[in-house]
């Protein structure tokens, strides 16, 4: 094979998330009443940045072979968190935005420490964590309510030069200054051989450790910056427990979208963006066809479905059957 | 000499059942402390009754965990084997006959799926049963409309959850009956024994000649059907259906599985584990509640307790 076939083999699955995306937009914008107008882009991309920072923080602990069940909860206790800190002046409003980060960034570091040291499995440590997150944003918020500053969400949330939506801005500033800075790091190689073979990772020297528990902490942080975004849309912090799961659950199904691959090792989080992009497209295309709302959930539903049974086609590449039997 | 003195069945068993029925005693002896009817018979019969429910769906997540796999439909498989039940109970005597069969049915339609995407297509079982919790929620929404259903609960229903014999609940007595059946099943037959090998080394059972994929499908289909009659039992409890009657249920079923011993790894747990697990969880909630512990208090408690109990036992083995 020649270079540039391997660096397309490497990034197929980005790829094929992005020509989804991209036609499942073009219906979308084709179908809505307003067109492709930068207002129905603004909405579109507020609605899935949210959900991008929290596919972003998924991918970063499933390349690790790891999966994080907080992840929505983590949404919801920032959520709540910066409905109380983000507000006043904008100094303390910087502050504020900071302590929400790092509250992230430790919720994301617990579980870390929990599966790396801890060496428990990652789906049921993390649900645990997710019912102590969940209890502790439901202390901070017994009720909906709370305020942020608005000049600063509505600065995040509109657009740039009455074009670019901000929110699509910050996204493309955390894969810039986040993720491309960790997966070429060798912390975030040793993530990528940890979710490989971790066996095989810990033979060759390399600090899978610190590389799975940096990955598990930014995907806190990530987590967290969702947060911030969920409060500058609603205004509010409220620990509703379905939203929070709901989160949860369309992360997976926006990672294995975006080509990331469920078992360690393989993807990318600019693919689980487009991911997250396609699967908020899909599932706005009910609305610009008339469809009854009651049928999302179940339409969202089979999406996922679809999209984790996709996954199952590996099974046509195996060449052993004791292959099949892990 | 010391661990021969003692008797057989202490050193045989597992030490996460013995410190879970530790805890039962001494939530039991703080309960005491706290409220002197918290020890009156009316009481702690009331509390079978209500672990009785959490002890169906419990044996099904056990089923599950045993093979090494996890089950997180259980909140919308509950929730959908309550509100069919009661909606088949709607269409006359016929209807009222089929309304327990038919919930329990759908349930194990629901695990059945979740059996054939682990089994034969290889998908992650979180994975999965995540997917099918999601599709069964969005069909039950579209069912009932996004509202509870008026559908209201059979008679049969009712005496099941709520009735007694002796002054033992019937809930209570199903209970039994089921833990008796799957101790049996468990320890007894070769669908049993496949389940603790397929947990241990599902390439290692395939090559012993069991039918690995078959016994996993028909695991997660008991599953699911367990749920599903876990649902029938709350809602003949709660006289009817409601959205998110199941929510409540998954944390608890995980919990009392992996308090009880069963290692989450799968292929090592016993039945009797799970019934420590269920009674301590359900007497962790009543005095809780006694306490008037609010819902967050409640979540962190359930989460830490998870944590520290896997802490204890629920290790995997360190790589060297």
């Amino acid at each position: 094979m020649k270079d540039w076939q391997y660096r397309l083999a490497e990034h197929r699955g980005t790829l094929i998330a992005l020509a989804i995306f991209i036609v499942m937009f073009a219906i979308y914008t084709a179908n809505h009443p307003a067109g492709f107008t930068a207002n129905v882009v603004q909405t579109a991309a507020n609605k899935g940045a949210l959900l991008a920072f929290v596919a972003i923080a998924q991918t970063l602990v499933v390349i690790t072979a790891g999966i994080d069940l907080s992840v929505g909860m983590i949404l919801l206790l920032t959520n709540c968190l910066a409905s109380w800190v983000v507000v006043g002046s904008p100094m303390e409003t910087a502050f504020g935005a900071v302590l929400v980060l790092l509250a992230g960034a430790a919720c994301g570091a617990l579980n870390g420490a929990i599966v790396i040291y801890g060496r428990l499995q990652p789906i049921v440590a993390t649900i645990a964590t997710g019912a102590v997150f969940y209890g502790v944003a439901l202390l901070l918020r017994p009720f909906p309510g709370g305020s942020v500053n608005e000049d600063l969400a509505d600065a995040l949330t509109g657009k740039i030069f009455g074009v670019v939506p901000a929110s699509l801005i910050v996204l493309l500033a955390v894969i810039l200054l986040v993720w491309i800075p960790f997966s070429h790091s060798v912390y975030g190689r040793a993530a990528y051989a940890a979710g490989s073979s971790e066996p095989a990772a810990y033979i060759s020297g390399m600090p899978i450790r610190r590389g799975k528990f940096l990955a598990y902490t930014l995907a806190g942080l990530v987590a967290a910056i969702g947060g911030l975004f969920l409060t500058f849309f609603s205004y509010t912090g409220e620990a509703a427990y379905a939203s929070g799961n709901a989160y949860t659950l369309f992360s997976i199904a926006a990672v294995v979208l975006g080509g990331v691959s469920l078992f360690g090792g393989k993807g990318s989080a600019v693919g689980a963006v487009f991911g997250a992009l396609a699967f908020r497209t899909i599932g706005d295309l009910l609305f610009v066809f008339d469809l009854d709302p009651l049928w999302q959930p179940l339409f969202q539903g089979l999406i996922l479905l679809a999209a984790v049974s996709l996954g199952a086609f590996a099974l046509f590449r195996v060449k052993n059957r004791l292959e099949w039997f892990l | 000499m010391t661990a021969n003195a003692l008797p057989q069945f202490i050193r045989k068993a597992d030490p996460a059942v013995l410190t879970a029925f530790g805890c039962i005693i001494l939530l039991l002896v703080i309960g005491g402390i706290y409220s002197r009817s918290f020890l009156s018979p009316e009481y702690l019969l009331q509390q079978l009754k209500v672990a009785s429910f959490l002890g169906v769906i419990a044996t099904g997540m056990m089923l599950v965990v045993l093979l090494g796999q996890i089950d997180l439909s259980v909140p919308w498989t509950v929730t959908a084997g309550a509100m069919m039940a009661c909606a088949v109970a709607a269409y006359g005597p016929v209807g009222v006959a089929l309304a327990i069969p038919f919930g329990i049915f759908c349930g194990a339609l629901i695990g059945a799926i979740n059996g054939i995407g682990v089994a034969y297509l290889r998908i992650p079982s979180m994975i999965v049963t995540l997917a099918t919790n999601a599709v069964a929620q969005g069909i039950m929404v579209i069912y009932t409309g996004g509202f509870s259903p008026q559908d209201s609960a059979t008679d049969a229903m009712r005496y099941l959850a709520t009735g007694t014999i002796l002054g033992i609940p019937n809930a209570a007595i199903i209970w039994l009956i089921l833990g008796v059946a799957t101790v049996f099943v468990l320890g007894r037959t070769s669908f049993g024994r496949s389940v603790y090998g397929i947990g241990n080394r599902e390439r290692a059972a395939y090559l012993s000649g069991i039918n690995t994929r078959r016994i996993v499908m028909i695991a997660f289909a008991a599953s699911g059907a367990l749920s599903a009659f876990g649902g029938v039992l709350l809602a003949g409890y709660a006289s009817k259906a409601a959205q998110s009657m199941g929510d409540a249920y998954l944390l608890p079923a995980i919990a009392a599985v992996v308090l009880g011993g069963t290692s989450i790894l799968g292929g090592r747990g016993s039945y009797m584990g799970t019934v420590a697990g269920v009674i301590l969880i359900t007497l962790l909630q009543s005095i809780l509640s006694v306490m008037q512990m609010p819902e967050a208090g409640r979540q962190i408690t359930y989460g830490l307790l998870i944590i520290l109990m896997l802490l204890l036992y629920g290790r995997s083995p360190a790589i060297r």
